[in-house]
């Protein structure tokens, strides 16, 4: 099998989000060339630990407590500041909350955080948040707070203190707040309200409440969550006090201290301490023998719900008049959502406010870094506004992931996770209760089978891992035979589910009880079944009809779960008979399990706002500030053209008679190198100039200035009076074909033509493409490719191109090249009648018979300077000498005398003839006496020419 | 003698006139190179089915993973998402950098560019024409190859529902709305390897360097994107949030990464792009 890639897109890293302020900001100060990336600065503060071991409790069960304070550099005697006591979570030490106490020691608060006893460095044994011991010591704390000058008092004694903590520290928040009335604030996170009715769970039965997750609290009976159970003490008997699970803290990483079994002196060994050591590590021994008990029997007794309630602030929440900020995860198996419901209507009802916050994460998994970051910030705030009265009330509100289709942890692969916003809880203090939607199910009456010994048993949940589905990739196992299901019809539109919803079962068992397990599935069209979260609801049942045609409802809340179903899927109730992560009676048994009459799904529904819906409005806001970008830009370049053109409206008025003038032109490179140097000239109209020099002497690069392709670094060009700057409009009149042809060579030379003209936008009449076709005299083949065209017949087609719409000022430089005779002949007719239309023509060469035969004026160059200029006459004509070749060259002696006397000249011999330097004498009065003498003259040529007169210019002659 | 304006350009110039877009777009739509390119963004999809077709049995089943092939072939619209992600990182890279980047090097390795500056075309409006030119060739590439994978994929697969790979569906219309959306992003973000592409183009003659070198920066970053160590460097990377618009399959969407993705394109392009006009207009046409 080939691997295959798959929609698996890294999720946004954490400051992802915050930085697109900073990149819009950026993007509105249009600052394009030096972007500041804000860094996402804290105004941190610079905060010092102090580390100390606090006593608490007398007696047999006084401990040492291992503390540290973070106090920030702004909390002195004479500004003191408001603490806050985070506590850690089970498995956890003072360590495992550093973090987060760096983070508000940062803020501006005094942060005490402990070990709690029997974990970390802290001495003493675990009484699971019991009020005696390790609430106790909470006040002790606060204690130690009150007496630091830097901590704000509220009174003598009386410190302006906040708790905060997850799970087993969210739970000694709450204690405290009930407990001790000095707290002002508290934050307890993913916490238990009952830890009866959270390992012992029984969601059957009439629930006391309208709010959205309200779940039965568990009366006599409950399903023994031996998994979970198992984990958490198994924490707590270590002796290592390491967390088992990084989860239980919250996903910190609790770093072991040097905990150790409690100090046994062998001299009084006992067995019964070693055993207690050994099984028990550092629970109390009544903590140690329920749980033992109950893991043992699966079963809750009297005894162990003691200790449970002892360790709940369910009993005590009516003392709680501290501002309370409740926040519980969606992901989470052990304190599931009805957890944090109970605890809000308890504290509620005291008037006390109360937010709760339900966020993407829990137990089963450790939330984002951004949601992590996002929740510091929720408690921070709670915290400014609560013990400081800074900041915004953050008020009583309801916050919760936005529901989406996706199971479990699948969400991540889409990335992104967004929150919605109620005013208030449903069903707490004024607020409107619950909202519910009511979904007809339908389904028969099913036999359901439990296995002996309670296996093989469904697999929903594995405990810090949260749905199978999710870890596995695959669906739950649900074992056939062993359960109910109850459908909905396939829904009309998307149902979003936020809370626990309820429904109306049958139930029969032959023994009068019942051990079951409700779970709310969602199904895909195509049959594929979502558990969300992997949540179950179980149920202990008892007093139940024994006949299955009587049987007994019974009302079920399923687990409180943030999912949408969507448009196409069926809503299943599912009731199955086993479940591999709680204890199920050993005995086998048939149950019957049907809908009670006319029963329907009751799904609570909240009607929230999506934060930060700028979502849709900030996409405005970009459009906005791009089309303002786009008009800013429209009204600049205007602005800027407009200036251009007063720039270009000074005119030299002796423009038109002179169509080009180079006013000390010169062009140095960066390198050092100056390809022309202080080159002045003019051309005057209906001129054909030529550019005479040896290569690199600057010709082609005068060229390339006057088409405003370079800038020259001094001096100027000026074009019909105008100066020849990039782009200047006045280059419109000109025409030019300067080193290589241009062509595209794709295309036929008519195309590249008729192209080059409509890329001038100038009307099609003008372009006069009949006169320049029949100058580059193609014929058929003007219709070929470029490509398959020979050198000569590309350079005909680009001096067509260049005198396209007839320009008055034609540029062409070396136009010869790889012409033959007969078309450098015509060529050299062209230009000349071009010229007679009183335009001008600028041709460059290193060919001197070139420039001799086709120009009327020329400018010799060399070496970057202009080293000669005027008509080709007056170049040639200083000095005149002519070669004189005889019909007979033994007439040449005779020839030598008749010459030698003629005023002036001098005679000189060579291989080709005679030279003759005329002096005064012309040419007609040499001819003259040489015939007189009875001498035959073959030939009488210029022997001076413009090679020369060339040469000796640029100093090559010698 | 021509009659002569003010500005001393001849009767009949006009700057605003120069090298239209149209007359830009012939020039380009006569290259095979461009014929060749939008004949692939059509063959691509049509190969693709093909594939699919050949191989739809066996592998498919015993892949548990969660992935586009896997629901590929369940519509047209998935048909056209699995293109879109197949072709996101490599292809369309490579199709907008060709455009971008080939643009202005290509006339300067012709020799054209010269004569095109002597018209004269100012040279912001030449490079601003060739920039909206090599976007909107761009940009109907990708549409082919959408439009293509939507018509062709629904023959082949039914004109069905979007089935993401988390089991939900998308009705059609829904879902054509998000591949527009989708589309729309992709264009926008794939800016950012065009306009570098652009700044290459303006600075070198050979058209080879400006999209190879662009091509290539993209994919540095891309292999640096896989180094864990570097964490939130990567989301300032050119290629951060290139998937982002598989965001817009999910309900309801959430459009913070596109949104961040979108702004970050954005003052890319922008900065790349005002690189190339500085650049441009400074510089001395040599070739």
């Amino acid at each position: 099998m080939r691997p295959t890639r798959g929609l698996v897109r890294p999720s946004p890293r954490p400051g992802a989000r915050a930085t697109v302020a900073a990149l819009t900001t950026a993007l509105l100060s249009a600052a394009l060339l030096a972007v500041p990336f804000a860094g996402t600065a804290t105004a941190a503060d610079d905060v010092t630990t102090e580390d100390a071991t606090v006593p608490s409790g007398t007696g047999a069960d006084a401990v040492e407590l291992d503390t540290t304070v973070y106090v920030p550099s702004s909390a002195t005697a004479q500004d003191p500041a408001p603490a806050v006591v985070l506590a850690h979570g089970f498995g956890g030490s003072k360590d495992s909350v550093a973090g987060d106490a760096q983070d508000l020691a940062a803020r501006g608060y005094v942060v005490l955080a402990y070990s709690a006893r029997g974990f970390g460095d802290s001495t003493g044994q675990i009484g699971l948040d019991d009020p005696d011991f390790e609430v106790a010591d909470v006040s002790t704390l606060l204690d130690v707070l009150a007496e630091r000058d830097d901590v704000l008092l509220d009174g003598p004694g009386d410190p302006r203190v906040g708790l905060s903590g997850v799970s087993y520290g969210g739970a000694v928040s709450l204690l405290g707040a009930a407990y001790d009335d000095r707290v002002d604030a508290i934050a307890p996170r993913i916490t238990w309200n009952s830890l009866t009715s959270a390992l012992f769970p029984s969601q059957a039965g009439a629930v006391d409440g309208n709010t959205v997750a309200a779940t039965p609290a568990t009366g006599d009976a409950g399903v023994f969550k031996r998994l979970w159970s198992g984990l958490f003490f198994g924490a707590g008997s270590v002796p290592t006090g390491d967390g088992l699970l990084a989860s239980l803290t919250g996903g910190a990483t609790a770093e072991g201290g040097a905990a150790s079994l409690p100090q046994i002196d062998p001299s009084t060994l006992d067995s019964a301490a070693v055993e207690q050591a050994l099984t028990c590590g550092r629970f109390r021994a009544d903590v140690c023998a329920a749980y033992q008990s109950a893991a043992a029997s699966g079963t809750l007794t009297p005894e162990i719900a003691a200790i449970l309630d002892r360790s709940s602030p369910a009993g005590v929440l009516d003392r709680i008049t501290a501002p309370t900020l409740l926040v519980q995860g969606t992901q989470d198996s052990l304190f599931g959502l009805g957890q944090a419901d109970a605890n809000a209507r308890g504290i509620a009802a005291n008037g006390t406010p109360v937010s709760v916050v339900w966020y993407d994460g829990g137990h089963d998994e450790s939330a984002s870094e951004g949601t992590t970051e996002d929740l510091r910030e929720l408690v921070a705030g709670w915290f400014d506004f609560h013990l400081r009265g800074q900041g915004e009330d953050p008020g009583t509100g309801f916050s919760y992931p936005v529901p989406t289709g996706v199971g479990a942890a699948v969400g991540s692969v889409q990335g992104g996770s967004q929150t919605e916003e109620a005013a208030a809880y449903p069903g707490i203090g004024d607020a409107q209760p619950a909202e519910r939607v009511s979904v007809p199910l339908s389904g028969t009456v099913f036999p359901v089978v439990t296995p002996p010994g309670g296996n093989p048993a469904a697999i929903t949940t594995v405990p810090g891992l949260g749905a199978v589905t999710a870890a596995l990739g695959g669906t739950t196992v649900e074992i056939p035979g062993q359960f109910a299901a109850f459908d909905s019809a396939p829904l009309d539109a998307a149902t979003d589910v936020v809370g626990a919803s309820t429904v109306t079962l049958a139930v029969s068992s032959p023994t009068g009880t019942a051990t079951l397990f409700a779970k709310l599935y969602d199904v895909a069209a195509d049959g594929s079944q979502t558990l969300p979260s992997g949540l179950v609801a179980p149920l202990a049942l008892t007093g139940l009809s024994t006949d299955p045609t009587a049987p007994t409802e019974v009302e079920v809340t399923l687990p409180g779960i943030v999912h949408r179903f969507e448009t196409g899927h069926v809503m299943r109730v599912l009731v199955s008979s086993t479940d591999q992560a709680f204890a199920a009676p050993a005995e086998a048994g048939v149950y019957t399990v049907a809908l009670a009459d006319g029963a329907a799904l009751a799904a609570p529904t909240v009607d929230g706002a999506v934060v930060g819906e700028s979502s849709s409005s900030r996409w405005w806001v970009l459009l906005g500030v791009l089309a303002g970008l786009g008009v800013l830009g429209v009204v600049v370049a205007r602005l800027w053209g407009a200036r251009r053109r007063r720039q270009l409206s000074v005119v030299e008025p002796d423009g038109e008679d002179v169509p080009l003038r180079f006013e000390g032109v010169t062009k140095s490179y960066k390198d050092g190198f100056t390809a022309v140097r202080g080159l002045s000239f003019e051309v005057r109209r209906g001129q054909v100039l030529g550019l005479l020099g040896p290569n690199g002497a600057g010709k082609t690069t005068s060229l390339r200035m006057l088409m405003g392709l370079i800038r020259p670094t001094e001096g100027t060009i000026s074009v019909f009076g105008h100066p020849a700057s990039p782009g200047a409009p006045v280059l419109s009149r000109l025409g030019s074909f300067v080193e290589g042809t241009g062509l595209q060579p794709h295309l036929s030379g008519r195309d590249n033509l008729e192209l080059y003209w409509a890329a001038t936008g100038r009307p099609a009449e003008d372009a006069h493409l009949d006169e320049a076709i029949a100058i580059a005299g193609l014929g058929t083949a003007l219709d070929k490719r470029v490509r398959s065209y020979s050198q000569g017949m590309r350079q005909r087609v680009a001096i067509a191109q260049a005198m396209l719409g007839l320009p008055d000022l034609l540029v062409l430089d070396e136009p010869t090249n790889g012409l033959d005779p007969p078309q450098i002949h015509a060529m050299r007719e062209v230009l000349q009648d071009y010229a007679k239309t009183g335009r001008t023509v600028i041709v460059s060469s290193h060919l001197l018979a070139e420039i001799e035969q086709t120009c009327s004026h020329v400018v010799v160059m060399a070496k970057g300077q202009k080293v000669a200029e005027g008509t080709v006459e007056e170049i040639i004509g200083t000095g005149g000498a002519v070669l004189v070749v005889l019909d007979d060259p033994a007439d040449t002696d005779r020839a030598v005398e008749v010459l030698g006397v003629l005023p002036g000249t001098s005679v000189e011999r060579s291989d080709e003839g005679l030279v003759l330097e005329l002096g005064g004498t012309s040419r007609a009065a040499a001819v003259t006496a040489l015939v007189g003498a009875g001498i035959g003259v073959d030939q009488v040529t210029p022997r001076r020419r413009l090679e020369d007169a060339f040469l000796s210019l640029v100093g090559e002659s010698s | 003698m021509s009659t002569v304006q003010s500005t001393g350009a001849v009767a009949g110039y006009r700057p605003e006139r120069t090298l239209r877009l149209s007359v830009e777009l012939r020039r380009q739509f006569k290259r095979r190179r461009t014929i060749g390119v939008f004949a692939l963004m059509v063959a691509l999809p049509l190969l693709l089915i093909a594939a699919l077709q050949l191989g739809a049995s066996e592998d498919a089943q015993s892949n548990s993973r969660l992935n586009l092939v896997d629901v590929a072939t369940s519509s047209g619209l998935n048909f056209t998402l699995f293109v879109l992600f197949a072709t996101t990182s490599f292809f369309l890279v490579v199709v907008y950098a060709l455009f971008f980047g080939d643009t202005v090097a290509s006339e300067a390795q012709w020799g054209s560019l010269r004569y095109a500056l002597a018209t004269p075309v100012p040279r912001m409006r030449l490079l601003r024409q060739k920039w909206l030119a090599a976007l909107v060739m761009s940009v109907a590439a990708l549409l082919t190859v959408t439009v293509v994978a939507v018509v062709a994929g629904g023959i082949a697969f039914g004109f069905e529902d979007i089935q993401t790979p988390i089991g939900i569906t998308i009705g059609q219309g829904d879902g054509l709305l998000r591949l527009a959306g989708m589309v729309g992003y992709l264009a926008v973000h794939l800016l950012v390897v065009g306009t570098l592409a652009f700044w290459l183009s303006t600075v070198t003659d050979a058209p080879l360097a400006a999209v190879g070198g662009s091509v290539f920066t993209m994919f540095v970053f891309a292999i640096l994107d896989q180094v864990e160590q570097l964490g939130s460097v990567r989301d300032y990377f050119p290629t951060a949030e290139e998937f982002a618009w598989t965001d817009l399959l999910q309900t309801p969407v959430d459009s913070g990464d596109l949104y961040r993705g979108v702004i970050q394109s954005l003052l890319y392009a922008a900065v790349f792009t005002a690189l190339a006009f500085r650049h441009f207009a400074r510089r001395d046409v040599t070739s």
